[in-house]
């Protein structure tokens, strides 16, 4: 067993450990929960730094690899590995999950039962994102569903069990489809397998375009509605309203991340000709989420509905940018656009997950997401007021912050591919920046500013757990926003790889 | 010809039990008809030892009417398997009853009549075993000797008669235009048929057929069962029949007919897709949980129907529909001990059933949310070679009529798992033997979807 599989597995067996003690005490349930994701992030700390000076990684950039057999008579195993793209979102994964267990130090309800579902959670998204096989990807991929659902089925609020099933149907449904994407891959290749590395080394259906097009349709719809691009978004607002901060914050900062890590690991290089004749799709289908999500943010008056559509609107410049990685143009423009995407994906992760823990911290205090009813909190809770701004600022694109760095690449390379479509495509979405800028001035303007509203008075400035656990993914957002190299040495590699492959 | 008897040690095993069991019932005293179940148990567990140690030897046909291939090989174990937790499960429930002995002996008849069916190669033997297994489930139908017991041997029996004959008269038909009853002579023989009168008798053979699997046309005796049947033997006849019937209805499909004269795929493809879809639109608003389960077995009858449908398109057809029934009993079986564990057949009799009993109730999570489908459980597996078998097969909007079946009854799975996380209610005291088997059942469940690779190597 490698390293890789420790920090995967590492919080499944303690949360085995934590279903297996029923009278645990309070404080063991938290030491154990906080110490097993502190160890992990350490973990995958190490294994990027010794990643970033070179240590460990094959010929093909893939580090730590471990191929193990499990259902050899399908080519199906145990593979899995880390690259340039999934260095950063397993990092991403192991300190947003440490971040909410660290706030999660006040919860009542079940504490231990929420630490088990979200050990067994971390396992899960750790495992998705260093998968090198498709029936792996896509038990990861799947039990994040029915893991999720209970978060919120259980620990939720307001119409939770409505908003849990819809979750659970709507994405499940989706699954469903990616599954037969990857059953149309394997029957593609020849020899048929499941493992990415060959599939991506031979890309499968390569005679067919028609039926390399169905499998893209059917992966597309699978991992678009787990992004989720515009059509199919109705499941994400009713579900991040009624998860639990912590829940949400997992959902939108990691989950989402699980449908464009699907586009750039397995979409892009597995089909590259149907991913190039078939780009404008992507490419329009993020600008509308860009200008969809904006434009509905700017109409909600509850935050965290507001907050869930901001990231329709951010997840919509990840597809857009994939897509104009598809159009034949300038290659560094092209390598740009996909450097931002995996930017975005990391960003978004982190300042995402920071906004819904600062709703949560809303909540917790005065039960509501209403924006009308609070107004001048920055007065009473300066802390939480600072938090907020840095937080909205990096969340619409301040330079100087994660969001800047992404969006940046993203429009760079979008514009520079030399396609006047994708250009004009990439200028309409600057516009859903400004919305995004407009909706979170009001939200500042609303909230933390004027006059005091009428739950202002039971706002307190947030506690220090909940300061532990925001604090540090606004830090990491501005060293992002400051030194992106560090982030951008480990994701160039993967982009230029993928541009490679795409254009074959 | 290969006439050596000892190739059918693992079915004999189970006759031999089943003999000596009901001779012995007859001689011991009530209280002591426990003993019959050990004698049961013991022969099944022979019988697995044989069957596994037949698997490693080539295929051969014995009597040139049972064929001892892969096929038969996994219906054997599957079917021994689970009748061994279907007797230890009615040990912990029958203990005393005036006809334990009776109990056993029927079940171990019914299973004996799974295993030829899922073996023959011959349409005689086919029929034979169709009787066989299941005239005694019709006795253990109304074992109860109650009135829903009564009303639902009643039905089992009225249509498993009716649409035997059917069998029947489409086996005689066969013969009659195909010259021969055996497989082998048959696909040759029905070359030059007519195709209406293929059609016809192929139709009318599958009648009776699907109504062993539980299909649409044949699946109105399911629910009734299911509900009116004592629990346990509602396990095994949605169960253990049903592994055989599959097993029979894919050799059938992939040996007995010349390519060209008869188009299998889409018949067997429109019945799948009618009890697949059936099967769950009914499970939507059941309150009963055994007759959502039941139900749900229609659905997953479906799902199974699938890769028989596409028995001579390609070769996943064969590993997806063996690796799904065996998983699919594993499963069935064990929501259904879990029934029997808690003793209630009403939805909110499970309220915080996972607070008063951890693990049973972890074990019917693992269980419903198997037979969703989901990840890492053994149906999981069958489901994805299922899904790779229609594709491959060309047959994509049946695998895609299958993904959307298989997001619709997540709805009615739910419903019975999400009250479980409930306050528990007073009086809910799971039985301790049952729970052991439904919780080794679940443990069976998960370990055959993470070791997939062993079991589909065989």
């Amino acid at each position: 067993m490698t390293v890789l599989s420790l920090v995967i597995f590492l919080p499944l067996a303690a949360a085995l450990g934590l279903a297996a003690v029923p009278r645990a005490p309070r404080r063991a349930v938290l030491a154990a929960w906080i110490g097993t994701s502190a160890v992990d992030l350490a973990l995958v700390a190490a294994l990027w730094i010794r990643y970033g000076t070179g240590g460990g990684a094959g010929s093909d950039g893939i580090a730590y690899e471990e191929n193990a057999r499990w259902i050899p008579s399908v080519g199906a195993g145990y593979h899995v590995g880390v690259d340039g793209l999934s260095m950063p979102l397993l990092a991403l994964t192991a300190l947003l999950f440490l971040a909410c267990a660290v706030y999660s130090v006040r919860q009542e309800h079940r504490l231990r039962a929420f630490a088990v579902l979200f050990l067994f959670l971390e396992t899960v998204c750790l495992g998705l994102f260093a998968a090198l096989d498709l029936l792996l990807f896509f038990v990861f991929f799947d039990l994040s569903i029915v893991g999720m659902y209970f978060v919120i089925l259980l620990w939720g609020h307001g119409e939770r069990a409505r908003s849990a099933l819809t979750f659970f149907l709507y994405t499940f449904l989706g699954s469903l489809v990616l599954l037969l994407g990857f059953i149309g891959l394997y029957l593609g290749a020849d020899p048929h397998t499941f493992d990415m590395v060959e599939l991506i080394r031979r890309p499968p259906l390569d005679g067919s375009p028609g039926l390399a097009a169905l499998t893209l349709l059917a992966i597309g719809i699978g991992l678009g509605v787990k992004t989720p691009v515009v059509p199919f978004h109705t499941w994400l607002p009713p579900a991040h309203t009624d998860a639990p901060a912590a829940g949400s914050a997992v959902l939108a900062g990691i989950m989402l991340k699980m449908g464009t890590y699907g586009l750039v690991r397995i979409a892009m290089p597995m089909l590259p000709d149907a991913w190039r004749r078939y780009a404008w799709v992507p490419l329009v289908i993020g600008l509308l989420g860009v200008l969809y999500g904006a434009l509905v943010a700017l109409a909600q008056d509850d935050l965290k509905r507001l907050v869930a559509y901001t990231s329709v609107n951010h997840m919509g410049y990840v597809v857009l940018a994939l897509g104009a990685a598809g159009f034949s143009g300038g290659t560094a423009a092209r390598e740009l656009a996909v450097s931002g995407a995996v930017t975005q994906m990391v960003s978004h992760g982190l300042v995402t997950g920071a906004l819904f823990l600062l709703c949560g911290v809303l909540s917790d205090r005065a039960g509501s997401y209403a924006i009308g009813r609070y107004g001048g909190v920055a007065r009473g809770a300066p802390v939480f007021a600072g938090l907020t701004a840095v937080a909205a600022f990096a969340s619409l694109g301040l330079p100087g912050l994660s969001g800047f760095v992404a969006e940046f690449q993203i429009f760079t390379g979008a514009i520079g591919a030399g396609r006047a479509g994708v250009a004009a495509a990439a200028a309409l979405s600057v516009l859903g920046v400004l919305v995004t800028a407009g909706l979170f001035l009001r939200v500042l303007h609303r909230v933390l500013l004027g006059g005091p509203g009428e739950l202002t008075g039971r706002v307190t400035d947030v506690r220090r757990p909940e300061l532990a656990a925001i604090a540090p993914l606004l830090v990491l957002s501005l060293a992002v926003g400051v030194a992106p190299r560090p982030l951008l040495d480990t994701i160039a590699p993967l982009s230029d790889a993928v541009v490679a492959l795409v254009a074959r | 010809m290969n006439e050596n008897p000892a190739d059918l040690a693992p079915e004999l095993c189970v006759l031999i039990a089943a003999v000596l069991g009901l001779v012995n019932g007859l001689f011991l005293p009530r209280a002591r008809q426990w003993w019959v179940a050990g004698v049961c148990a013991a022969g099944l567990l022979a019988g697995l030892v044989v069957a596994g140690l037949a698997a490693t030897r080539p295929d051969l046909a014995a009597f040139d009417a049972f064929a001892i291939d892969p096929i038969t090989h996994v219906t054997r174990i599957a079917v021994l398997a689970t009748t061994a937790a279907v007797i230890a499960l009615a040990a912990a429930t029958v203990r005393g009853h005036p006809r334990e002995t009776e109990f056993y002996v029927l079940t171990m008849l019914s299973a004996l009549g799974a295993i030829t069916l899922g073996a023959s190669s011959d349409l005689l033997v086919l029929v034979a075993a169709y009787l066989l297994a299941s005239i005694p489930a019709y006795a253990l139908a109304g074992f109860g000797k109650d009135a829903p017991g009564t009303e639902a041997a009643l039905k089992y029996y009225l249509m498993g008669a009716f649409l035997g004959i059917l069998m029947l008269a489409g086996a005689t038909l066969l013969y009659g235009v195909g010259r021969g009853t055996a497989y082998g002579p048959l696909r040759d023989g029905l070359g030059t048929a007519p195709a209406a009168a293929v059609g016809a008798a192929v139709v009318a053979l599958l009648a009776g057929l699907l109504f062993k699997a539980g299909a649409v046309p044949g699946h109105y005796w399911v629910p009734d069962v299911a509900e009116g049947a004592p629990p346990v033997v509602a396990a095994f006849a949605t169960t253990v029949p049903k592994i055989g019937a599959f097993a029979a209805l894919l050799r059938f499909g992939a040996d007995a007919l010349p390519p060209g004269t008869f188009d299998w795929a889409p018949l067997v493809a429109v019945v799948a897709a009618a009890t697949m879809t059936l099967g769950n639109l009914a499970a939507f608003g059941q309150d009963n949980v055994r007759r959502l389960l039941a139900y749900s077995t229609v659905s997953q009858a479906g799902y199974l129907l699938v890769p028989v449908a596409m028995a001579a398109r390609g070769d996943l057809a064969e590993p997806a529909l063996l690796y799904y029934a065996a998983a699919y009993a594993v499963t069935n079986l064990g929501a259904f001990a879990v029934v029997v564990a808690v003793g209630r057949d009403d939805l909110d009799g499970y309220t915080g059933l996972l607070r008063a009993s951890p693990l049973l109730g972890a074990s019917l999570a693992v269980c419903l949310l198997g037979l969703v489908g989901t990840p890492p459980t053994a149906v999981f597996v069958g489901k994805v070679l299922m899904f790779g078998a229609a594709l491959d097969g060309h047959y994509a909007w049946l695998a895609v009529l299958a993904a959307v079946n298989s997001v619709a009854s997540v709805f009615y799975y739910l419903r019975w798992i999400v009250p479980t996380f409930g306050k528990p209610r007073p009086g809910l005291r799971p039985a301790r033997a049952p729970t052991a088997i439904a919780v080794a059942l679940a443990a069976a469940s998960l370990a055959l979807g993470l070791a997939s690779g062993i079991a589909l190597s065989l």
